[in-house]
């Protein structure tokens, strides 16, 4: 079963050299025990472009959705057998980026 | 039967529907075929038959590998005990940490400890239709993110107890003081549950302390079951119960649980806190002979452990005995925004309330608690005791 592993940042920016020590050996890991699916930070909302194409209005708009104090800083997509088994990674993962993470099954 | 259906085909809903509908066939048929010889596994196969009727219908649509892996049955004839391990497995299941606290409980009770949607609603404080929403939420979430159907690793195991404890206190408690007006005031069925389920936590972990609290809590409670139904179906209090009745096999194995908690010298959690002040009302052979100033200190230690209101108020209750039932009243009225909706508020109340001669404010105390209370023991017991106050008056 596959989960999205969601990075969650409550303003404290870029991770730093230790955490991104900590997240390639993390990674690492779950590559070397058939976790992996991918993984990726993203850049800042600052950087964010929403685009509303419904019933064709093509509307560009600089920045993110929705304004709030807490946002998607990165991801990791996991396979795991159970809940438990994601559980366990994640709490490994939120230790290696040093943020909250938040746990959610693909459909 | 549901816990084994239930790790067959990895799925509440699927197990719980079967359940119901096998049991509707025997209603129909046992009266004319005759109950089957072996009742249970006539339950049981009927129950499966149902269940992968079900999965076929449904299967049918999409995912068909998946019907053929749950018909398939690779599993050896079941030795006894892996009927124990079934419930044990569906225990930590329901009260698995990504499910909301609330849920874990409405979930357990209602799947562990077969208690119907109004039995828990009442067990809540709370309406049905929000228990009916959480027992559906939180099977959902099992089905979606695919909670597992199993005891916890060993390195899991002490973080995923103190969850499944809370909940066969909670499963305990229903049955010590049932809450349905259709059912008995005491279901020991409820009771005897919890108590095997407790032992079972406990025997899978010795060492843990609350687990072993708990199941000396429970025993300790359960001792005096005998003496608290008078015969005429009221509950009987503490200091008015025959403690010859009391059933001297529990007690001596509750005691030597706490005792050997206590030779640990460990800082104990709140059931061995509960334990020990059950282990000293039921050291002593009346209640003018209970040590209510040790009782009081236990109470001291367990507002420090668990500052709800309940503990509040059966500390006051305590103080009572030890500074007077007027102390104790200033406590229990602080409590009164908190618990209005709590029968054992209002009969506290009352009882000090008797107790300081002030009786036209007990009986409108006791008349809360009656109106408030959905155990018809409880009631009736409650009713005695307002109507003992005015035969005194008028004596």
């Amino acid at each position: 079963m596959r989960y999205l592993v969601s990075v969650i940042d409550d303003g404290a920016g870029r991770a730093t050299s230790d955490e991104a020590t900590a997240i390639d050996a993390f990674n690492d890991r779950l590559q070397a025990d058939g976790h992996w699916v991918f993984a990726g930070g993203l850049g800042s909302t600052e950087n964010a472009t929403t685009i509303d194409n419904r019933e064709g209005r093509g509307l560009v708009t600089d920045g993110p959705f929705v304004e709030t104090k807490e946002w998607l800083a990165g991801f990791w997509i996991i396979e795991a057998a159970d809940l438990d088994e994601v559980l366990a990674l994640a709490t490994e993962g939120s230790k290696a980026c040093n943020r909250k993470v938040e746990v959610r099954p693909f459909l | 039967m549901l816990a084994a259906l239930t790790r067959r085909f990895g799925d509440l809903d699927v197990a719980e529907e079967a359940t119901a509908e096998a049991f509707a066939v025997a209603v129909e048929r046992w009266p004319d075929d005759g109950v089957p010889p072996n009742p249970g596994a006539w339950l049981t196969t009927t129950a499966t038959r149902r269940a992968i009727d079900r999965i076929r219908r449904e299967s049918r649509r999409d995912e068909k590998h998946q019907e053929a892996e749950m018909l398939r049955d690779d599993d050896p004839p079941e030795p006894i005990g892996a009927v124990e391990d079934d419930r044990l497995r569906l225990l930590f299941t329901c009260c698995h940490p990504a499910l909301a606290l609330e849920a874990r409980l409405a979930l357990t009770l209602r799947m562990v400890g077969g208690l119907t949607v109004p039995e828990i609603a009442r067990a809540f404080l709370v309406p049905e239709t929000t228990i009916g929403q959480r027992i559906t939420r939180a099977k959902g979430k099992i089905r979606a993110t695919r909670i597992p159907y199993r005891v916890p690793s060993a390195a899991d195991l002490p973080a995923r107890v103190s969850g499944v404890l809370a909940v066969l206190y909670l499963v305990f408690n229903e049955g010590y003081l049932a809450s349905g007006p259709g059912t008995d005031p005491i279901r020991e069925d409820l009771t005897a549950e919890a108590i095997r389920l407790a032992r079972l936590v406990h025997g899978l972990l010795p060492d843990d302390g609350e687990a072993t609290g708990l199941l000396a809590l429970l025993l300790l409670t359960e001792a005096r079951r005998p003496s608290r139904l008078s015969p005429d179906g009221g509950l009987v209090p503490l200091a008015e119960q025959d403690r010859g009745r009391w059933d001297a096999a529990l007690i001596d194995e509750g005691h030597r649980l706490v005792r050997a908690r206590l030779a640990t010298g460990e800082p104990p959690g709140p059931y061995q806190v509960l334990a020990a002040i059950n282990a000293v009302h039921t050291s002593a052979t009346d209640v003018a002979a209970t040590d209510w100033s040790q009782i009081v200190a236990l109470y001291d230690q367990l507002v420090r452990l668990d500052p709800s209101p309940v503990v509040a108020l059966n500390r006051a209750v305590a103080i009572a005995e030890l500074d007077g039932p007027a102390v104790a009243l200033a406590l229990v009225d602080r409590l009164g925004d908190r618990l209005d909706a709590y029968p054992a508020l209002h009969a506290a109340r009352a009882d000090l309330l008797r107790r300081l001669d002030r009786a036209a404010e007990a009986r409108e105390a006791w008349d809360r608690a009656i109106a408030l209370t959905g155990n018809p023991a409880e009631a009736a017991a409650l009713a005695r005791r307002r109507d003992g106050l005015s035969a005194a008056r008028g004596a």
